[in-house]
């Protein structure tokens, strides 16, 4: 009883094949690349971020799966530990820069350019 | 076969929903769909065994991180319309780059022979990530705490604003 | 369930033809449907019975016109709400107008699946069983932040923020107060945590570890309350400040949605105290004697938790924003921690010996 989809994915389903993981992760990763690259709202940049860490993630259970090894996993929690940090300090950050500057929008924020 | 399916359910969900969110040009869809990218996500990692860390994904990224970035559309948009637009900028360029990017990575995915070992049998994974947690990585697990405590009172005092003397 | 369908295709030859994993998953589509559909009636029962009690502890009878002493009373409600028509307001986000109750629903009923209503009627004994109610449990708060902010209304916004800030802040006591339950049991299936607190009512988490397992039982049953929006922690659709929170704007069918979600909430919070504290489908004394009892002992124990919910929300007034994140920030996570800490060290000098 315990246990259902392992039980079930061992006994009657031939596993996918690696490299279909490893597409959907490349293609979520550079959606995410483009939205960081094209986005102007500081907060879309954040969430592709977080799109973009995600593949990753998804690339160290691939390997961690098909390797026999739990370290991807393990990675996956300190990528996690990350991602949580950084949303917290980004949007306090997000937060500071709208309450001196009203907006969002990423071109604004120049003062440090060179 | 019914795997294979199952597997194209949720790379659909989770491709479509990222789409959406880098593409959007509603804000608040944007985070919303993120919700269904870390839906698919944690279905994948079901998929391939990571039966706590699919759970972990859950609960901290749709319990968590996405209520976070909500919190933070609604607290930088004028939140009482509900039509939020920004528009996207530097198309071609990015394109240009990403395409670039996308083109060398999937010569990569092509031509590498993977292993396609047949996988053991599948067994729940916490007890042995516990285990490990308290002896390999004992060190970078004590590191992440100390991280998330440094996160924790930076956000509180980057956001909390000037105190009035 | 496997066992079930072997079984099963043991005792119809017929059923050998199909493949054995298409058996597997109708059994448990089936099982889900199952348990989806007595939820339902369970939540009709509580909301009929909400309005009894409501009514009776405030000296007058409550419904009593449909049915013996009103018992029909929730399946003619349903009936008005199905029938009643549905508006979407102009000015809402329709979409996420629509999806958001389905959200909601979803992340309250999906939980039950690990459910264990006796010692084989579980739909999925999944091994991470208490975290995956965790886990899906956090849709909720997205869906109400979703329904909250779609619907173009200042009391839906109010409502949702709050209630989001409510629920994150008080899912930390309550994973940590679950934990002072998962470790003498050493696992987080939810069958294991049952049969490890058999053999009678001394056995339970609740008296093991005194008094740590009792306060801590205490601590997640204040923290979940705050979770499910109930009364005294009911700000977010406090009636006399905000009209009715999150679902101001919704009625009909989707607003019978969110009622269902609220009370199978409920229940779910009834459910895991019962399996994590108060020994599951057990009786109390001589639980092999009434072994036959186990599910309805079970169901006994979700409901008489569900009635003191009810009994607190007659009973408590509803506290203020800032008295709410004192009371989870600084009353119930030190003591969330103390009762772990407390366990932890039970448990070593009670097992190192």
């Amino acid at each position: 009883m315990p246990y259902i989809l392992c039980f079930t994915v061992n006994r009657f389903m031939s596993p996918i094949p690696l490299s279909y993981y490893l597409v959907v992760s490349t293609l979520i990763f550079f959606i995410g690349m483009l939205g960081v690259l094209t986005r102007r709202n500081v907060l879309i940049i954040l969430m592709s971020i977080e799109l973009m860490l995600n593949a990753a993630n998804i690339n160290f259970i691939v390997f961690s799966y098909y390797l026999n090894s739990l370290r991807g996993q393990i990675f996956v929690f300190f990528v996690m530990t990350v991602a949580a940090a950084e949303a917290a300090v980004g949007l306090a950050v997000i937060v500071y820069l709208f309450r001196n500057k009203n907006t969002v929008n990423d071109d604004e924020f120049s003062l440090m350019r060179w | 076969m019914l795997l294979v399916i199952i597997f194209t359910i949720f790379a659909a969900i989770t491709i479509i929903s990222a789409g959406m969110v880098a593409f959007s040009q509603n804000i608040v869809y944007s985070a919303f769909s993120l919700l269904f990218t870390f839906f698919g996500i944690a279905g994948l990692y079901v998929l391939l065994a990571a039966d706590f860390l699919a759970a972990t994904q859950l609960l901290i990224y749709v319990g968590g991180i996405l209520v976070l970035l909500l919190f933070g559309v609604m607290l930088t948009h004028k939140i009482q319309e509900v039509n939020l637009s920004n528009e996207s900028m530097r198309l071609a360029p990015a394109a240009i780059v990403v395409l670039a990017f996308l083109g060398l990575l999937s010569i990569a995915i092509y031509r590498t022979q993977w292993p396609t070992v047949p996988v053991p049998e599948l067994t729940p994974t916490t007890a042995r990530i516990g285990t490990l947690f308290m002896t390999d990585y004992l060190l970078p697990f004590e590191i992440a705490s100390l991280v998330l405590l440094t996160a924790l009172v930076g956000a509180v005092f980057i956001a909390r604003g000037r105190v009035k003397k | 369930m496997r066992n079930f369908v072997d079984q099963l295709v043991n005792n119809y030859e017929f059923l050998e033809t199909f493949p054995r994993p298409l058996l597997y998953l109708i059994a448990m589509v089936a099982a889900s449907a199952i348990i989806l559909g007595f939820i339902a009636i369970l939540v009709m029962f509580f909301v009929w019975l909400e309005r009894k009690v409501a009514g009776h502890m405030q000296d007058r009878y409550g419904p009593m016109e449909v049915g013996r002493h009103g018992w029909l009373q929730s399946i003619a409600d349903g009936i008005k709400l199905f029938l009643k028509e549905d508006i979407i307001p102009a000015l809402a986000d329709k979409p996420l107008f629509v999806i958001a109750p389905i959200i909601v629903f979803v992340g309250a009923f999906s939980a039950f699946v690990v459910v264990p209503f006796s010692e084989n009627l579980i739909v999925a004994d999944l091994n991470i069983g208490i975290f995956y109610i965790l886990a899906v449990s956090s849709l909720t708060v997205i869906g109400i932040i979703m329904a909250g902010w779609s619907s173009n209304n200042k009391w839906a916004l109010y409502g949702a923020m709050r209630s989001a800030a409510q629920i994150i802040s008080y899912e930390i006591p309550v994973g940590i107060a679950l934990l002072a339950a998962v470790l003498p049991a050493g696992s987080l299936s939810m069958r294991d945590i049952v049969l490890a607190q058999s053999g009678g009512f001394w056995n339970w988490f609740i008296f093991r570890n005194p008094p740590f397992g009792f306060v801590a039982c205490i601590i997640y049953f204040v923290a979940a309350l705050a979770e499910v929006n109930r009364t005294p922690f009911d700000i977010p659709e406090a009636e006399s400040e905000l009209v009715a929170g999150y679902h101001t704007e919704y009625s009909g069918m989707r607003f019978a949605f969110f009622f269902l979600a609220e009370y199978a909430n409920m229940f779910l919070v009834g459910t895991i105290v019962t399996t994590l504290f108060l020994g599951g489908w057990e009786f109390p004394i001589f639980p092999s004697a009434f072994a036959f009892l186990n599910p309805i002992i079970f169901v006994l124990k979700g409901i008489a938790l569900v009635f003191v919910m009810m009994w607190l929300r007659w009973t408590l007034p509803r506290l203020r924003v800032d008295q709410l994140m004192y009371v989870s920030w600084k009353v119930l996570l030190p003591f969330a921690f103390a009762c772990l800490f407390g366990v932890s060290a039970w448990m070593l000098l009670l097992h190192s010996a």
